[in-house]
């Protein structure tokens, strides 16, 4: 092609506006990452997607200094952790607040992804009552590593009709033999948590704790850390997964099933019992009425006869990143986010019930949830078993699913051959 | 280029350095031309390649970067030791299989209905290219959520069939889950298949179809003995593309199953070690054990086929 000559061109200005216009566009995204209100620092929250309570106290504990502004996470717990721990070892200063999922704490403080809570902070927040559980899992190596925020565990819902026709009596605490006998003899179905996610694992780590065993000791010694998942208290588990598994009352989707479609079973016709989160009890007030009206509640069932149940621990840590910008700024939106008036409004929108004392006094509490329940749900909190802090939790977990999942393949050697498996992974040996 | 400057031959000599000169500029002007591509290319594939390959020989992980430490070959011998891995290469194998030559039936005959429609061609093509226009991702959901035993239409559509109840769980088994995950990645890249075919059907020259026809062959023979014969190098094209393709199957899985109940493929083992666990160094390993069997694998198909490439563009 011949190459046009430039004499006495006349149209050289289409470029030098298209110039221009690059040059504007680009100062002007320039200034918006500025960010806007006046040079007001902006701070963002990363959440766990709820029903718009961490957006509202956001919006409350944003103060003339500071805006909070939320950034959504994605719904599963695994995939939040991946996300945040990708962005903060590359030291990401875009993130200041996140909510963090209590298995994951000791991983993020064990890499420096954390700020260490001040002193005066961590005061208030012991003085606001916040549950032993919570603070534990809020710490590694003897430093308090995130804000607790919320604090979830797991009851056992039951269909009011239902126990009446199978003729238990849910005053007496029951044990995972009796429920899943009276499911399978009167053609109902139990609703767990057994796809292979960290949900299964909660329900494992319950099972195992509840007949006084532990998954693995001496976490602080890293990857050499005991695997005691193969004794006794493990094959208690096994046999209950087991049985559930093969009996009638497992739903037909058990290998895939998680909060929302145990939810669903539950709100079947074939509906019996289900452990789950304390928000199932404004679950079917819109969708079922019905169902709302027939839901009962007792503490989680026994693994062991006699032996007191450890109901799963779950919740939310408010973490400040070690890499922000604004980290004193960061650390003193989080007390805010975290006080008992904060709590106590995210637990009227969510359902995701306060990890402290005084956020349980929070007056609409008392309108939402009859006060026996209250009551259940602060006393399994403090019952509670936390999954081990340890910074390889996810290696842990990742390995007990890849050998208990499908709940119907497990047996008596499952855990043995976890711990084998468990350990392998930890030392670098096996795949995950 | 040798081919246009051929019949300069007879020229002078002053004119042919001159024209060397020439061409000499222009190959200078081109190399410099495509030099900001090539930087960038090796930027952005040969750079992370070789960085795979040094990350690979250390035992490195994102959340615990103090605890780095060269150890050689050992994370390729932990690999190759490995049950899961040799377990995810089967499965892997066994959609690659399967699904490529489903889709190469099934694309074929699409193939012939675009090639041979008269009304409505641009319609009818349209038509079947739609689900190679649509995000892997979102038709890996759309047919979870049609295989889905709480809101989906298989079961309670195909219950008269004997295999299939109304409580079926589709991602409850291996053979379930995996039915499933190859419907999906068949569905969706079927029309892939097509494409290429039909380009290989166009090349078939309608005259030796005739003359067939005149000499009274019948249409299986034209489909046997002039069609695909005539075909040969756009087939094995097509069958290479969606072997490779297959072999690195991860969205359908990863949305399905999530690898459970063994349906893991060999790419979703890599995305487990490298982001699930942040293990940089095994994951690495992994990448580049997977990058050599996909080299090895496009080896064995040119050659076990003896694919002509420069053929199947029609400069053979």
């Amino acid at each position: 092609m011949a190459s046009r000559s430039s004499t006495g061109s006349p149209r050289p200005r289409p470029r030098r506006a298209a110039g221009s216009v690059a040059a504007l566009a680009l100062a002007s995204s320039l200034l918006a990452a500025c960010g806007g209100d006046g040079g007001k620092p902006e701070l963002v929250w990363y959440i766990n997607p709820d029903s718009g309570g961490q957006a509202a106290i956001a919006k409350d504990c944003s103060t003339d200094e500071y805006t909070i502004t939320t950034q959504v996470l994605p719904q599963d717990a695994g995939q939040q952790r991946i996300q945040l721990a990708r962005r903060l070892a590359a030291k990401d200063p875009s993130i200041d607040l996140m909510s963090i999922d209590p298995p994951f704490t000791a991983e993020f403080a064990d890499a420096g992804f954390l700020a260490e809570v001040p002193q005066d902070a961590k005061a208030k927040l012991e003085e606001q009552g916040t549950f032993k559980g919570a603070m534990d899992a809020a710490t590694w190596k003897d430093k308090l590593v995130v804000f607790p925020f919320w604090s979830n565990t797991q009851v056992l819902w039951y269909r009011k009709s239902f126990v009446d026709k199978a003729g238990i009596d849910m005053s007496q605490p029951v044990t995972w033999d009796q429920i899943i006998d009276a499911a399978d003899e009167n053609d109902a179905k139990i609703g767990v948590q057994a796809n292979k996610y960290e949900g299964y694992v909660v329900w494992i780590n319950a099972l195992v704790e509840g007949a006084g065993g532990h998954i693995l000791e001496d976490a602080g010694e890293g990857v050499d850390a005991k695997i005691t998942l193969g004794d006794e208290a493990g094959q208690d588990a096994a046999a209950i997964i087991e049985k559930l598994a093969t009996s009638e009352a497992a739903p037909a989707d058990l290998s895939v099933s998680n909060e929302g479609t145990a939810g669903s079973t539950f709100g079947s016709d074939q509906g019996s019992f289900l452990v789950n989160w304390t928000y199932i009890w404004h679950n079917y007030d819109d969708t079922a009425p019905d169902v709302a009206k027939d839901i009962g509640y007792a503490r989680y069932p026994q693994t062991v006869e006699g032996e007191e149940s450890r109901p799963p621990y779950g919740g939310i840590g408010i973490g400040v990143s070690e890499f922000s910008d604004e980290k004193d700024l960061a650390l003193e939106a989080a007390q805010c986010l975290v006080s008992p008036e904060s709590q106590g409004v995210n637990a009227e929108i969510t359902g995701n019930m306060p990890a402290s004392t005084k956020g349980y006094e929070y007056p609409k509490l008392e309108d939402q949830y009859p006060a026996d329940l209250l009551e259940l749900f602060q006393a399994s909190v403090d019952a509670a078993a936390p999954r081990t802090v340890t910074p390889y939790w996810s290696d842990v977990s990742g390995a007990i699913q890849n050998i208990w999942h499908p709940p119907r393949a497990v047996d008596k050697d499952t855990p043995e051959r976890s711990t084998v498996f468990i350990e392998d992974v930890l030392k670098g040996g096996d795949l995950l | 280029m040798t081919a246009t400057m051929a019949p300069e031959k007879d020229v002078t000599k002053a004119a042919k350095r001159a024209a060397s000169d020439r061409a000499q500029a222009e190959n200078r002007l081109g190399l410099k031309l495509v030099a900001p591509a090539v930087v960038l290319m090796l930027l952005v594939t040969a750079w992370p390649m070789i960085q795979a390959l040094y990350l690979s020989l250390f035992r490195y992980r994102l959340t615990a970067p103090d605890d780095r430490a060269f150890v050689g070959i050992d994370n390729y011998l932990t690999i190759l030791s490995d049950d899961q891995f040799w377990k995810s290469t089967l499965t892997t194998l066994l959609i690659m299989v399967v699904t490529v030559a489903v889709e190469l039936v099934i694309g074929f005959a699409f193939a012939m209905v675009m090639h041979r429609i008269v009304f409505a061609r641009g319609l009818m093509r349209t038509s079947i290219l739609i689900p190679y226009g649509i995000i892997t991702v979102v038709s890996a959901f759309a047919w979870q959520f049609a295989f889905s035993l709480n809101n989906g239409f298989v079961n309670s559509w195909f219950n008269w069939l004997p295999f299939i109840a109304d409580d079926t769980n589709w991602f409850g088994d291996y053979p379930h889950a995996m039915f499933a995950i190859m419907v999906s990645e068949i569905w969706k890249t079927t029309p892939f298949m097509a494409l290429l075919l039909l380009a290989g059907l166009a090349q078939v020259s309608e005259d030796m179809l005739e003359a067939a026809k005149v000499d009274g062959a019948t249409w299986t023979q034209r489909l046997t003995k002039v069609i695909l014969p005539n075909m040969r190098a756009a087939i094995m094209v097509a069958v290479l593309f969606r072997a490779l393709d297959a072999y690195r199957i991860f969205d359908n899985i990863f949305v399905m199953t999530k690898g459970a109940e063994g349906t893991q493929s060999i790419s979703f083992l890599t995305y487990r070690q490298v982001i699930e666990q942040m293990q940089l160094g095994l994951g690495s390993a992994m990448s580049v054990l997977l990058f050599l069997s996909v080299l090895l694998l496009a080896w064995l198909i040119v050659k076990l086929f003896r694919v002509d490439l420069a053929q199947a563009r029609g400069e053979g």
